[in-house]
């Protein structure tokens, strides 16, 4: 019972920092969603877009 | 004993799936972040005909430069280099932020590196952006 223990201490110890390294890199996919809504806010993108269909010119 | 483990199991599964989550996605809505943004959205109402004028260019590492002094008269050339470095304050400061906000202040230069990219990206046509070879008119 003792062994186990000491084994389930030990084998939890090693495999929790792997885990955790999961959050350790970068996670590019979502900085360049999280780009792509800044720069759509600063240079008013999505405005733009929308324009052509607010204002019917003919 | 069995027991044990299965409840060892659930933990972990669920610490991994905490860590995919945390990556889904980066926070970006801080008070400074915003403040950061709205500082951005007015100036780029003046820095806007520059970009067209080509007197500014998109640099590759997610700045602004002074591209074409010549574009702008001189009487407006002091005016100009203010934009330019308060524009390039509020983007590192930005960058840093984002990083900080996130709890890995070292992800600052990758994020500016993805930001580099996503500015060129969505620059309208006739801006100027840097390559590695030099200003390329997009």
């Amino acid at each position: 019972m003792k062994n186990w223990m000491i084994g389930l201490a030990l084998s939890t110890a090693i495999i929790l920092p792997a885990c955790v390294t999961i959050n350790i890199y970068f996670p590019a996919a979502a900085a360049e969603k999280a780009a792509d809504k800044i720069i759509d806010e600063v240079w008013q993108l999505k405005q733009e877009q929308k324009a052509p269909v607010e204002t019917p010119e003919k | 004993m069995k027991n044990i483990w299965l409840s060892v199991l659930f933990v972990l599964s669920l610490l991994v799936m905490n860590g995919a989550n945390a990556a889904a996605d980066l926070e970006v809505n801080t008070p400074k972040i915003s403040a950061l943004k709205a500082s951005m959205q007015a100036r780029h109402g003046q820095l806007g005909p520059f970009y067209s004028s080509g007197a500014v260019g998109l640099t590759k590492d997610g700045m602004i430069a002074v591209k074409d002094a010549s574009a702008v008269p001189l009487k407006d050339r002091g005016a100009l280099n203010g934009l330019v470095s308060s524009e390039n304050a509020d983007r590192a400061d930005l960058y840093k932020e984002i990083a900080n906000a996130n709890g890995h202040p070292e992800w600052q230069a990758e994020i500016q590196s993805t930001f580099a990219g996503r500015w060129i990206d969505k620059a309208q046509s006739g801006w100027y952006y840097q390559s590695a070879g030099g200003w390329v008119k997009k």
